[in-house]
């Protein structure tokens, strides 16, 4: 087998980039969801506690619940903290941590989609197909331009939690405490694999969707699991601690991997261009 | 004469429509080379096929020794697609589009810009190149349509429908610039068009496609020449001739029928070489001649009688 077509490879997504820009319904969620994520969802938190002082006096009701599955090293982190400090703590740190997930996995499914049902409902997939580029490198090319943006936009949000988050509670806190070391494992393991188990869903999809918003619409359903993650978390059914994250992360790159290796097996011209 | 392109029985089934049904076919290196045929004939189709991005159900093709099938990567080198749609990326200017192509064709980076620069100038676009194309008009955009797939300079240029739909002063455009680019470095153009007149402006050979059944192939005079065995000519000798001078027609050899028409002698001959001896007879039986044309077969006339009925669209037939 020859060697990647770098080049080309690098063309098609920088052009595939720059057609983000031009619609709205792809770029606005990319930026939307992480700017809740980051800015409203720790504000809320920190702020939660001087609006409502006394239910968080004596310590919450709902904490009490969630702190029993917690571990005991951090059960003793925390019982060295004042009521507010806990809730301060346990909120921005842990809470809505599964939530964050949502936005690699968006992120990589939004581009995907467009990268691949987008140019067929654009008409330019099969001037495309008519290049030298292999099946292989236009597949490659399609996968890289979703899942590289997917980590970057995730560590930027990441970033920018941790600012904000550190900004809204250090009042309460008098320090900086966040990240927990479970965000470790979560950003730069579990992240990644959950983008690419958003991107393998989509390229498997994007095979028989018409248009961009119905390849959106079925991958949709790829939050739930996200969204089960997070209420178990908040209701304390379980605590996702940094080997129950490193394990997720395992599963979700072997299915993450194992879609996109079929997506590869089945993303060939002969195939793509019967439906153009 | 090289062969650039060679088809044997090449074949493509849709479920149980044959698109394409056992196409034998050689097109030569430096030729312009007309696929007509109506809508739906599977013009298209022989494109995809010939660049390897359709696998054949049937047969086999090879460009420049290339299998189709097999090693199409290798094929789409060396062949430039303008395809029925466009392939523009509307958001990216006209030299943004041309950079991409020539980035992703492997054309050598240094001499890209140059490269893309004298497109620019061939396809008369050189001063809105900044423009997004989506502002273009659809001739401009066909025009880059075109420049995009000379850009590499692909030894063969495949053309789908080159002038549809656009209105008659772009079509005229851009048959003028297929025109000034055949024959140019040995460039070979396969054109699929259903537009005649264009055809015959361009083409050096054709072939006639329908139903995914290649009906003939050839220059246009062989074809004329196998559809309508004799010639016609007409003779324009200014006034009815005499008596002598039909007795002298009527009796030359090579003379089939002899008939006045508009106030002209209109011969059927059973070849071109029949002319000097008609005239030398008519001359010398004192009839005297201001004109002779032998009448030519139009492009439109050899098609649809290749066609025959089947020169109706699949459409129209449904
Ligand atoms: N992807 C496809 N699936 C099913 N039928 C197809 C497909 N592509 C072409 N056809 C059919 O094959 C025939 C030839 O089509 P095409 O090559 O596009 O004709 P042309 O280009 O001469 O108009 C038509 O009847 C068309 O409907
Ligand atoms: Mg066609």
């Amino acid at each position: 087998m020859r060697r990647w077509n770098w080049r080309a490879i690098r063309a098609v997504m920088r052009k595939d980039l720059q057609q983000v820009r031009q619609n709205r319904m792809v770029w606005l969620p990319m930026i939307l969801v992480p700017a809740i994520l980051d800015i409203v969802l720790p504000c809320v938190m920190a702020i939660l506690p001087s609006l409502a002082p006394q239910d968080f006096a004596s310590g919450s009701a709902d904490l009490a619940e969630f702190f029993k599955v917690l571990p005991p090293s951090l059960q003793r982190t925390l019982g060295s903290l004042s009521p507010v400090q806990q809730w301060v703590y346990v909120s921005l740190n842990f809470m809505f941590a599964p939530m964050f997930l949502i936005v690699p996995l968006m992120v990589s499914s939004i581009l995907a989609a467009d990268s691949l049902v987008g140019e067929r409902e654009r008409k330019t997939l099969e001037g495309l197909l008519y290049t030298p580029m292999t099946d292989g490198e236009i597949f490659i090319a399609k996968v890289l331009v979703s899942f590289v943006p997917a980590c970057f936009i995730e560590l930027a949000s990441f970033a920018g939690y941790g600012l904000v988050a550190n900004a809204a509670g250090y009042r309460v806190m008098g320090r900086v405490f966040f990240p927990a070391a479970t965000w470790w494992p979560l950003v730069l393991w579990l992240g990644p694999a959950v983008s690419m188990m958003g991107l393998g869903v989509t390229v498997l999809i994007s095979s028989k969707a018409k248009t961009f918003m119905q390849a959106q619409q079925t991958a949709g359903v790829l939050v739930l699991p996200m969204v089960f993650l997070m209420i178990g978390q908040m209701t304390g059914l379980f605590f996702l601690g940094v080997g129950a994250i490193l394990a997720a992360g395992f599963v979700a790159w072997l299915v993450g991997a194992w879609l996109v290796w079929i997506g590869a097996r089945t993303f060939s011209r002969g195939e793509l261009i019967v439906r153009v | 004469m090289e062969p650039i392109l060679i088809a044997e029985g090449l074949t493509r089934h849709f479920g149980r429509l044959v698109a394409v049904d056992h196409l034998d076919l050689t097109v030569y290196r430096g030729e312009v080379f007309g696929f007509l045929g109506p809508n739906g004939a599977g013009k298209t189709t022989t494109i995809r096929l010939l660049n390897g991005i359709l696998r054949p159900t049937e047969g086999r093709a090879t460009l420049l020794g290339f299998d189709v099938a097999t090693q199409g990567d290798a094929v789409r080198r060396y062949t430039g697609v303008l395809t029925e749609n466009p392939s523009l990326y509307e958001h990216l200017t006209a030299r943004e589009n041309l950079r991409f192509y020539g980035d992703v064709y492997g054309y050598p980076e240094e001499k890209l810009p140059a490269r893309i620069e004298a497109v620019l100038e061939a396809m008369g676009l050189a001063d809105r190149a900044d423009e997004p194309v989506g502002a273009y008009s659809k001739g401009m955009k066909q025009r880059l349509a075109i420049g995009k797939a000379l850009l590499h300079e692909p030894p063969i240029l495949f053309l789908d429908e080159p002038t549809a739909g656009l209105d008659p002063a772009a079509a005229r455009a851009v048959t003028a610039m297929i025109a000034q680019l055949s024959h140019q470095e040995g460039r070979t153009i396969f054109l699929c068009t259903h537009n005649l007149t264009e055809a015959q402006r361009l083409c050096d050979r054709v072939g006639v496609i329908n139903r995914g059944v290649l009906q003939a192939v050839g220059a246009p005079a062989d074809l004329a020449r196998q559809l309508w065995s004799g010639l016609r000519v007409e003779m324009d000798l200014h006034s009815e001739p005499s008596g002598a001078v039909w007795a002298a027609i009527k009796a030359h050899r090579g003379v089939r029928q002899a008939s006045l028409v508009d106030g002209k002698v209109r011969l059927e001959l059973e070849s071109e070489e029949a002319i000097p001896g008609v005239i030398a007879a008519i001359v010398s039986a004192g009839g005297r001649i201001y004109s002779v044309m032998p009448e030519e077969h139009t492009l439109e006339e050899i098609y649809f009688e290749i066609q025959g009925a089947n020169g109706a669209s699949l459409e129209e037939r449904k």
